[in-house]
């Protein structure tokens, strides 16, 4: 189904919708992030765009990016803006009430929401998080390059934001690529969609150009300077930008630095944040831009929940911290790393099903592959199970242009309305129609091609007789899922202490180094090359 | 061609770098190897010894006889195995070996055993650990030992395609067990994931890893063992699976040339089709190449070849024999089946024997065609008709097990093209450090197949 | 070796006779793997063409470019590394105490081939040496192509490896996957090289090189060894296809030729545009997105594929899926059922798609703040979704 959306859009000349409702969560007042990185440094910063306010941004920009001090001033700037409003939705909460498995919990009512405008830059925040979550401050007597004090604190939260984005179906941390594109396909390739501008091209092209034709220009346009008209999203720059126009600028810097000169050191720095905001800026317009694009989009029925889910990792993260406890280690151990890859395995399967469950687009892409199939009631035959206490069973046949992919036996699904669960039900035999309309294919809506025959196992309360509304009437228009509409978790895994021999053993114990986890790393003497 | 022909003389050994040039022997062999892996499984000291078992080699064999020995030396033992069919199968095998061996079936209370095992009165089947922990083998799934708890550790286990099984899903029950027999076959289908594990690559924990990789990560010195010789393929098969497949750990067939025929009551009537099939009684291989074109990958010329071909060699009243064997079998409709790569590839081929009357004929995909065995397999190739490979329609074990299923004979069904795409394909892979590079590579694997096929080809057209 | 070579010639033909080779080194050789199907590129790669150039010319010009930063970051890291006769080198390799580092300077690239091949041979056994920036070479469609890998260490037992120094960090001993395999294939070509010399019949140069990095955030030097055996069976097969240019060469019309044919000042071309893409069309390409990251071209081949609609231009997966459906439109005329055999399930796959989504899409509230314009219909601003 993407391909014939390519397709299409592509003889539209702009994006046609990939979703019809929002399935992410927007927050009132995300705060935008827009870094960009020296190239050739690892996790070197340049600059960043930084804030809640669209009119507003605060700059931060590094003169010199191989002096440690300025890179270290950079981050405290980005902690400044950032722990402010993490400090302020962790402590508006709620009460969560007691559940089966859980006391009377604390809950955040919000969490602040991070958006950066590509992969790249979630890559890069995930590297700013490792590189900073182990720095020794000023509180440390010992530390050779002590750093601000809230700079450690910004890289864990950093950390967990960016580990948490691992999770399909979270929206703490977004990459705005990844969401656009997941709700408007364009007429170009999912590589080229990577590129912001060439992106929002396609979904609102610019006036007097359509979709390809505003996004050549964003990819490839350049001025009569040489630079590119819509500047890299980031985090890496323009090469042309590098050499021309930064390099130079830096050298004046250092220069005037050097030479003690003040005033001229002033003015060398103004310039080198006026060439860094020049590249900013444009990307920062673009991410409000395609936000607001996304608000336009109604909100998909489960999205509040999987927030929730995002609130709950906030306030669990809001509480370690506050516990004391040691920042993330470098690398997870055995249980730990088991127990993410369970935990995004089920959230995966969940997120799909939510998606097919609130967007008709998402269910469409669901019943062309096969593991989900709607249509008439052509028959009910009551049945009943046996043993003691016989309970319904009835047989449920309807006409459907699905096809399912699945062996008889397979279990099958029903969303009821007002019920809590979904109806459970066993496919029985799929078999074809010889309807007349559906030989000649050519026409608007083929007719149904197929007969499908379930039993219905489940959701029709307790007694004999089913429940009312339970089992659907002749007539009745019906949709059934291959997938469970609520995935649960799988089983707990053994406590860290006890990975067992298989998986070396607890962590700690077999290597007899003394956890590589808590170490910072040795700083060099010195970071000028 | 001709069943009164007598069997042929021992062999000579098959090459493929296996010791012992003169006079092998591989009934010796293979008990050499399982009086070894027994060994250090009922006396060795080491916790765990890994036995790589290649395509029909008496894995289940070996798992039952550990069992038994394990249950009459008095130490009580679980199995872990990865499916409900295989649990159910080597529960059914083991009964049959020992009528007198009480076994539990510890099982879901959504996946209750199959009901042929009602037979075995030695079999008790329960959702409750606690009912069954007293017998001698209690034998369950991964996925519901994983949910076991609060029980005494068994001392002894063995665990099933332990290369099948997902590192994560060992985590699970290894508490369970102090020491364990893991058996596998390394060759065929790797578990995966759907959700990105590559921020674990390189770990030597990487849960979406195989299970006896990280097991021999953590454990290096366990007993490694192979069990040498495929007893179900031919001799005509198994060089080039070892060779492709097993590259550093080769194995033998456990019958020379001619001990295994196939043969046809009817005469070839000239035709593609019983020229392949003819090429397929002679050789043990056949290739039917279609002309070349990129089709979807139900492509409906495909499955109509292979519809007709498996019903051509229904109506030419195959035989089959091996030796020692009593006399030549009739190849029935349950002794071949169809593999393909997808499964809307098996529908289609499943709907095409219906409509052209053929019924009983097995039709997978390779993932649900793992550890069964037939006398003729058609396969449909993973490639046929792509305009180009990608890693999953490369990967060497769907394809191993696609060729490694057969008795007598393996036909491909594959449209022209195929070698020109492999030569075409890019290479740009990531490399993940800390990872160990996993032979054979599917390009080599994928070529060394194709090129022994052409030598069998019949091209034909629909 | 000769130097008329009829493909150095017909090469040199194509190029334009005043124009210079790109010369072709480890990565260019490398990269031949990325789309061997490409015609195009395998043409004017192995003829040394600067497809840059070419891409400016046709009016479509690529990218790329390195920032400086990027280049004297490598550079100092290299530096580093190399210092105090290559000390941190010799460090991570494990060659305690003292290591032979030979002069390997000579005038002129054979003069250097020869001494590289010379302080091979003379490695004196039961200790280490280190070559500084040796030089190889390898004949490839009738030219030699001179390869300087960072380094080679012949250990004690004999055995040479590959040495590349990058300036990409490894993190907590993993690197960005993309970036190792690009530097595993380079170093492939490398140790192919260095088989070539070796009189033993190849197994002195191990398969596995030495790959050194930055570790962590820090400018400390790290080395991890990385398994190539995959990445040389890769690139002797590229290899081999590289002597089939001429039949490609032949392929084409009398007297094609990319030459920009530069004016006066040396540098501005005077070839027409259009004769210059008649050529560059008379050599198939096989264009893929993946293209834009690493051929110059890619611009002017991803025009061309646009402009006839070709369905590669979106992805290279989708043409699987499509079979013989190679086009925007007819993939368009099958989903509305104007055109296509409905018994191509292609065809029948795309229009269940098309009623599907027709079907959902009326099913839902208005989406996006333009989208009335054209197709979907505009219900009335209804309430969230079904």
């Amino acid at each position: 189904m993407q391909t014939l959306a390519r397709a299409e859009a592509v003889a539209a000349g702009r994006a046609v919708p990939a979703a019809t409702v929002r399935h992410t969560h927007l927050g009132e007042r995300p705060v935008v992030l827009v870094p960009l990185t020296t190239a050739g440094e690892a996790g070197a910063p340049l600059g960043a765009m930084v804030g809640t306010d669209r009119d507003e941004p605060t700059l931060l920009v590094v003169p010199q990016p191989l002096d440690r001090e300025l890179r270290f001033g950079f981050f405290a700037g980005l902690a400044s803006v950032l722990l402010p409003v993490l400090a302020e939705y962790a402590d508006d909460t709620e009460v969560e009430p007691a559940t089966r498995n859980r006391e009377e919990t604390e809950l955040c009512a919000d969490a602040p929401q991070i958006v950066v405008p590509n992969t790249a830059a979630l890559e890069y925040v995930r590297l700013v998080g490792r590189s900073t979550r182990f720095l020794r401050t000023v509180e440390d007597p010992d530390a050779p390059h002590p750093v601000p004090v809230p700079v450690p604190l910004l890289g864990r939260w950093l950390t967990h934001y960016a580990e948490r984005a691992r999770t399909p179906g979270s929206a703490l941390l977004l990459a705005l690529t990844s969401v656009l594109t997941r709700h408007w396909t364009t007429g170009q390739s999912a590589m080229e969609d990577q590129h912001l501008g060439a992106l929002l091209a396609w979904i609102d092209p610019p006036a007097g150009l359509d979709g390809p034709a505003g996004a050549a220009r964003a990819q490839t346009g350049r001025g009569p300077d040489g630079l590119l008209l819509s500047p890299p999203a980031g985090p890496a720059t323009d090469p042309v930008f590098d050499n021309r126009v930064l390099a130079p600028a830096l050298t004046r810097y250092d220069r005037a630095r050097a030479a003690g000169d003040g005033p001229a050191t002033a003015g060398a720095e103004a310039e080198v944040r006026r060439l860094v905001a020049s590249q900013l800026r444009p990307t920062w317009d673009d991410v409000w831009r395609g936000l607001d694009l996304l608000r336009a989009l109604p909100e998909g029925g489960h999205v509040a929940e999987r927030w929730k889910r995002d609130r709950w990792s906030f306030t669990g993260h809001r509480d370690r911290v506050r516990a004391g406890e040691p920042p993330q280690p470098k690398r997870d151990d055995a249980v730990t790393a088991a127990q993410k890859l369970a935990g995004r395995e089920t959230a995966q399967a969940r997120l799909m099903a939510q998606e097919a469950l609130d967007d008709p687009l998402a269910m469409a892409a669901r019943r062309l592959g096969g593991e989900a199939f709607a249509g008439t009631v052509t028959g009910v035959e009551m049945a009943y199970s046996e043993g003691r206490r016989p309970m319904p069973r009835p047989l449920v046949t309807l006409a459907t242009p699905d096809l399912p992919q699945a062996e008889p036996g397979a279990k099958a699904y029903r969303a009821v309305p007002g019920a809590r669960s979904a109806q459970t039900a066993a496919l029985v035999s799929v078999l074809p129609l010889d309807a007349g309309g559906a030989e000649d294919g050519a026409g608007e809506g083929p007719g149904p091609a197929w007969s499908v025959t379930v039993r219905l196992t489940g959701g029709m309360g307790s007694g004999r007789t089913p429940k009312e509304g339970s089992v659907p009437e002749p007539g009745a228009a019906v949709a059934f899922t291959l997938f469970e509409h609520d995935p649960r978790g799988g089983p707990a895994l053994p406590e860290a202490e006890l990975t067992p021999w298989t998986h070396g053993g607890p962590p700690g114990a077999a290597t007899g180094a003394p956890g590589p986890a808590d170490s910072p790393d040795p700083v060099t003497p010195e970071d000028y090359l | 061609m001709t069943q009164s022909a007598q069997p042929a003389a021992r062999p000579e050994p098959p090459s493929a770098g296996l010791p012992d040039p003169g006079g092998f022997d591989p009934a010796a062999a293979a008990a050499r190897a399982t009086e070894a892996i027994l060994a250090d499984t009922l006396r060795g000291t080491a916790r765990g010894v890994v036995v790589d078992s290649p395509p029909g080699a008496g894995k289940s064999t070996l798992v039952v006889r550990a069992a038994r020995e394990l249950a009459a030396a008095g130490e009580p033992l679980m199995i872990v195995a990865q499916t409900n069919a295989q649990v159910d199968d080597l529960a059914d095998r083991l009964a049959t070996a020992d009528p007198e061996l009480p076994v539990g079936r510890l099982h879901g209370s959504d996946s209750p055993p199959d009901p042929a095992l009602r037979r075995h009165p030695s079999i008790a089947a329960s959702t409750s650990v606690a009912e069954l922990r007293d017998r001698p083998v209690v034998i369950a799934t991964a996925a519901k030992w994983a949910y076991v708890r609060d029980t005494e550790p068994w001392r002894h286990a063995i665990v099933d395609e332990a290369y099948q099984m997902r590192s994560d899903a060992l985590l699970q029950v290894a508490g369970l067990f102090e020491r364990a027999l893991f058996v596998g076959d390394p060759g065929q289908l790797d578990p995966f994931s759907v959700v990105g594990a590559e921020q674990w690559a390189g770990l030597s924990w990487d849960p979406s890893a195989s299970a006896v990789v990280t097991l021999l990560a953590h454990n290096p010195d366990l007993p490694q063992h192979r069990l040498p010789v495929s007893w179900r393929l031919p001799a005509t098969a198994a060089p080039l699976v070892s060779r492709a497949f097993y590259p550093y750990t080769p194995f033998c067939s456990g019958t020379g040339p001619g001990e295994r025929r196939l043969a046809f009551g009817v005469k070839g009537d000239g035709g593609g089709l019983d020229r392949v099939l003819d090429e397929a009684a002679e050789s043990g291989w056949g290739l039917l190449e279609l002309p070349p074109r990129h089709t979807p990958r139900t492509d409906p010329e495909a499955v109509r070849a292979v519809a007709r071909l498996v019903r051509r060699l229904l109506e030419r009243g195959g035989t089959t024999w091996s030796a020692p064997g009593p006399g030549p079998a009739p190849l029935t409709a349950s002794r071949i089946a169809v593999g393909t790569a997808h499964r809307d590839q098996a529908a289609a081929v499943r709907a095409a024997l219906a409509e052209a009357g053929v019924d009983g004929v097995a039709v997978d995909t390779a993932n649900r065609l793992q550890g069964r065995e037939f006398d003729v397999t058609v396969v449909l190739h993973p490639l046929s008709g792509r305009p180009d490979a990608t890693a999953f329609h490369l990967e060497t074990g769907r394809l191993c097990v696609l060729a490694s299923r057969h008795r007598h004979a393996c036909l491909v069904v594959c449209r022209a093209g195929v070698p020109e795409l492999l030569d075409e394909h890019p290479s740009s892979e990531p490399v993940r450090l800390g990872v160990t590079v996993k032979f054979p590579d599917g390009w080599e694997a994928n070529h060394a197949v194709l090129a022994h096929l052409a030598e069998h080809r019949i091209r034909w057209t629909l | 070796m000769s130097t008329s070579h009829p493909l150095t010639e017909r090469l040199a033909a194509l190029r334009g006779p005043s124009t210079p080779q790109r010369p072709l080194d480890a990565r260019a050789l490398a990269a031949l793997a990325a789309n061997p199907g490409c015609r195009r590129r395998a043409l004017m790669d192995a003829a040394g063409v600067d497809k840059g150039a070419v891409a400016e010319a046709l009016g479509s010009p690529a990218r790329f470019g390195q920032s400086r930063f990027a280049f004297s970051r490598g550079h100092a890291f290299e530096a580093r590394v190399k210092a105090d006769g290559c000390a941190e080198l010799l460090r991570l390799l494990g060659a305690e105490g003292r290591a032979a580092v030979p002069d390997l300077g000579a005038p002129g690239p054979k003069g250097r081939v020869e001494r590289t091949r010379q302080a091979l041979a003379e490695a004196e056994p039961g200790g280490w040496t280190l070559l500084d920036h040796p030089l190889l070479a390898l004949e490839i469609a009738g030219s030699t192509v001179y390869l300087e890998p960072d380094a080679v260490a012949v250990a004690p037992d004999g055995r040479w490896t590959v040495v590349e120094i990058k300036s990409f960090p490894i993190l907590d001993g993993g690197a960005d996957a993309q970036k190792v395999g690009a530097a595993a294939r380079q170093a492939a070509v490398y140790v192919l090289a260095l088989a070539e010399l070796d009189e033993h019949g190849g197994s002195r140069p191990r398969p596995e090189i030495v790959l050194v990095c930055p570790r962590d955030f820090s400018n400390l030097p790290t080395a991890e060894r990385v398994d190539v055996r995959k990445q040389l069976a890769v690139t002797r097969r590229q290899l081999q296809r590289l002597t089939r240019i001429s039949e490609i060469a032949d392929a084409l019309p009398e007297g094609t030729t990319f030459d920009l044919r530069p004016g006066p000042d040396g540098r501005t071309p005077t070839r027409p545009r259009e004769e210059l893409t008649a050529a560059v069309e008379a050599v198939p390409a096989v264009y893929a997105p993946e293209c834009l990251s690493t051929c110059e071209l890619a611009f002017h081949c991803r025009d061309r594929a646009r402009a006839a609609g070709r369905v590669e231009a979106l992805g290279r997966s989708l043409r699987g899926e499509l079979g013989g459906l190679t086009t925007v439109e007819a993939v368009l005329a099958a989903a509305h059922g104007t055109c296509g055999d409905p018994t191509d399930p292609a065809v029948a796959a795309l229009r269940r798609a098309a009623a599907l989504r027709r079907e959902a899409l009326a099913a839902a509230p208005v989406v996006g703040p333009r989208a009335a314009a054209d197709d979907e219909p505009v219900p009335a601003h209804g309430g969230g979704a079904r």
